[in-house]
């Protein structure tokens, strides 16, 4: 169990449907891994890449972002500006040396608590399959040099 | 801000929810040696009265400047505790919470150490956030002395007539010809057998007289946009190609109508005219022509019919009008759920297989038939009718969109057909094929014991399949008896489906209009379903009746009054305080790229120039706060208040200290 490899993800849900469903998973006691943090925006429209980049830079092991299901944005729109952002940002991650499936964007409204315990252990899984940040691996996380510097 | 960052920490045990699953003691020792804590501590309860005087006293004591609380939702108690921090004496907004109950201990219950981890991580992070926080003032706007009411069933006229006499203008907007809803449709109402519209069209009559509603049939929300206390509201008032200030009622253009087509109403059991009301009691007593089934023939407009009242224009136009409200109340009820698609049971498929709502209209004096139950096939008296209850409730089958609640009117109502058919048809025996009897209600369980009294026939189980004689028409019911453990066939004259209630589609409508949300099954989502059920997340929006789950009408009229007096609240008072959480630019480092303005679904966000420099603005009162337009500046200029870059950034670091 020690040995085995346990990812550090950072969430950013939305306040309003992921942030709310994942309270939801909480009251009905829904069961998940604890391998994700979770930061809260009003909305994943304030996804900023920075926030992607930094998290990677420091050795995150992957950024999971969820909102509204598109259509349902508390905002009208910003889950789709965010998930056009994290599109460009998952093509940006290859140019660093990064698998893009260490960002992923899913859409969980507030009702679906047991849809998130599933996105969670699907990121999970897929971020375990993708072995730890290779910037860890190579011990220049969050060094000097890193990427960490440009945002 | 160049102040020394003194932060106190209170890890809440909520009881064994937090403190049953993870080390407290080992959480707030660690929490001590992050930087800038300058104090922390546990207790059982910090939501309590003593747990808030904790945070009170130690802010005065260690002359704290930012307060973190670890226990459950933000979503839940973040108000409690930064009123806690004001009393205090520190600015609300240095406070932060971390979710340490629903996102950690609530779902890793078997994980001690790695829930204990995840505290820890989770106030490391928000230690970092408060550290970057800065003090905001909240914002008091005034509220509109009015509201909107969208529905205009029993629970929108409830709420309508509840704050009209609280004195509060009130635009009540109904999409159908008339006012009243489903409940109009019925016939007697259970368990007292109150005539239904006895009851409902006193008070249909309220709206139309109450000087304080504005009502607005045959309309329809087609937008809304501002916020609590100012919403503007945009309504389109379908065109009825009546004048509805010359028409007086008369019915003599139906009259002469030679279109003939189904009457909604009536569920299409009886035809009505192009030129019709919906129902004899219709408020507002005025005609609409359906332009869809009109062929134009001018007879309405004739001298023996409207003649010189000119009330008939099949030019009128569409009418858009535009309302100011401070607070809204949904109230879009319900549909019933298409039980044709329950294939087994033979709606629509069998002449004598009718649905619970249509044999509402076959039983109800001002229906088709004046009262006279009679079956479709051939006009003649059933002598014995099945009721399926449960018709699409309780029921797994995604595949037919079955729903897996309960309908909750179901079972009543069911019990009140078959104590009005013993009453109408003497010999007449009615079965009721249920799975449970829901009886729940004031004198509900009472009233089920007078049906069995009377000779309704129980028998407990779902049915399975119903089959017609093609000569007699008769219907051959299969169920299994779970009671006896048996199959049983019986051949009856009629079957009654018990459909379920569904939400209706026009709620969808509404819902993305208010950015609202569902609850699982559909239905409207509350703001807590048991604490809060009238309100939503959207703050000034309310929801009456059934859009929020099923509910019967006792249930819907004090939904409907609780909703009334919680939009009543903010106008009263006169101002509400709004969160001080929108966009700011900065001067200095916009270069005017006008990347924000595309950014901004709500126009918030313009260009303006400052002395000769041409400049982004957020209008704040516009701005909602989502940050759309602070994470694609590309110069770093919009700055979104309370969840900053540098706020978010330091999380971030925060988090990634554990390696």
């Amino acid at each position: 169990m020690a040995d085995e490899f346990e990812p550090n993800i950072l969430g950013i849900l939305c306040n309003w449907c992921t942030y709310a469903g994942a309270d939801l998973a909480g009251t009905a006691r829904t069961q998940y891994p604890p391998n994700v943090r979770v930061i809260r925006t009003m909305c994943t429209g304030r996804l900023d890449p920075a926030f992607v980049l930094k998290a990677l830079s420091l050795g995150a092991d992957g950024v999971l972002v969820s909102g509204c299901h598109i259509g349902d944005c508390h905002y009208l729109a910003g889950n789709f500006k965010a998930r056009r952002r994290v599109a460009l940002i998952r093509k940006l991650l290859e140019e660093y040396g990064y698998d893009r499936e260490r960002l992923r964007m899913t859409f969980v409204s507030a009702s679906e608590g047991a849809l998130w315990a599933e996105v969670v252990q699907d990121m999970v899984n897929t971020i375990k399959k993708l072995g730890p940040n290779p910037l860890k691996q190579a011990g220049a996380a969050g060094q000097e040099g890193a990427i960490a510097d440009e945002f | 801000m160049d102040q020394e960052k003194r932060i106190g920490v209170f890890v809440c045990h909520c009881g064994t929810n937090i403190a049953g699953v993870v080390n407290i003691p080992e959480i707030v020792e660690y929490t001590k040696t992050l930087p800038n804590v300058a104090f922390a501590d546990a207790y059982t309860y910090v939501c309590s009265t003593p747990g808030q005087e904790m945070i009170i006293n130690a802010i005065k004591e260690q002359n704290l400047n930012g307060v973190v609380v670890a226990a459950c939702s933000p979503r839940l108690h973040e108000p409690t505790f930064r009123r806690a921090t004001e009393r205090g004496g520190v600015n609300q907004f240095l406070f932060s919470m971390a979710n340490i109950r629903e996102q950690n201990t609530w779902v890793h219950m078997e994980m001690p150490e790695e829930a204990t981890r995840k505290a820890k991580d989770l106030i490391r992070m928000e230690v970092a956030r408060a550290s970057k926080l800065e003090p905001l003032e909240a914002k008091v706007v005034p509220v509109e002395k009015a509201a909107l009411v969208i529905g205009a069933g029993i629970a929108g006229i409830q709420a309508s007539l509840d704050l009209a006499a609280s004195g509060i203008k009130t635009y009540l907007v109904e999409k159908e010809p008339s006012i009243g809803g489903n409940m109009s449709r019925l016939d007697k109402t259970f368990p007292t057998l109150d005539c239904s519209q006895c009851i409902l069209t006193p008070k249909m009559v309220d709206v139309e007289r109450s000087e304080n509603i504005e009502l607005m049939t045959y309309s329809e929300v087609e937008d809304v946009s501002g916020y609590i206390g100012n919403f503007d509201v945009t309504i389109r008032q379908k065109s009825r190609y009546v004048y509805e200030d010359k028409c007086n009622g008369c019915g003599k253009c139906q009259e002469v109508c030679p279109v003939s087509r189904p009457n909604e109403f009536d569920l299409g059991l009886q035809p009505r005219k192009a030129a019709y009301v919906p129902f004899p009691q219709a408020v507002p007593l005025k005609f609409t022509i359906d332009m869809d089934s009109c062929i134009k023939c001018d007879l309405c407009k004739a001298d023996d019919a409207c003649g010189e009242l000119e009330a008939i224009d099949f030019d009128k136009p569409d009418e858009i009008v535009n309302v100011k409200v401070g607070t809204i109340i949904v109230a879009t009820g319900f549909d019933m759920y298409d039980v044709e698609r329950k294939e087994e049971w033979g709606y629509k498929v069998y002449d004598n297989v009718v649905t619970g709502l249509e044999f509402e209209r076959l039983i109800g004096a001002s229906g088709p038939t004046g009262g006279k139950v009679i079956r479709p096939s051939d006009g003649k008296q059933p002598k014995s009718v099945g009721f399926v209850l449960c018709a699409g409730s309780r029921d797994q089958d995604e595949e037919d969109g079955a729903k897996p609640y309960c309908s909750r009117v179901c079972c009543m109502y069911s019990l009140k057909h078959a104590h009005q058919l013993i009453e109408k048809i003497p010999g007449c025996v009615p079965y009721l094929f249920y799975m449970d009897i829901r009886s729940f209600g004031k004198a509900y369980e009472e009233f089920y014991y007078r049906i069995q009294d009377e000779g309704g026939k129980f028998i407990r189980g779902r049915v399975a399949k119903i089959t017609e004689d093609p000569i007699t028409k008769n219907l051959i019911v299969t169920a299994e008896d779970t009671l006896l453990g048996e199959i049983m066939e019986m051949e009856m004259d009629m079957v009654v489906l018990a459909s379920a209630v569904v939400p209706t589609e026009s709620t969808q409508k509404i819902k993305k209009l208010l950015t609202l949300s569902n609850s699982p099954d559909g239905w409207l989502l509350e703001a807590h379903p048991k604490l809060n059920p009238m309100s939503t997340t959207t703050d000034g929006v309310f929801l009456a009746g059934m859009c929020q789950g099923p509910r019967d009408i006792p249930d819907v009229v004090a939904h409907a009054g609780a909703a009334a007096a919680a939009a009543s609240i903010p106008i009263h008072r006169g101002s509400v305080t709004l969160e001080p959480i929108y966009a700011i630019v900065d001067e200095e480092r916009c270069g005017g790229c006008a990347t924000c303005i595309g950014m901004c679904p709500y126009g918030a966000t313009e260009l303006t120039h400052v002395d000769s420099k041409l400049i982004a603005h957020v209008n704040e009162a516009k701005c909602k706060g989502c940050g759309t337009c602070g994470s694609a500046c590309p110069s770093g200029a919009i700055k979104m208040q309370h969840f900053t870059n540098e706020q978010i950034m330091s999380e971030i670091e925060a988090f990634a200290q554990v390696w």
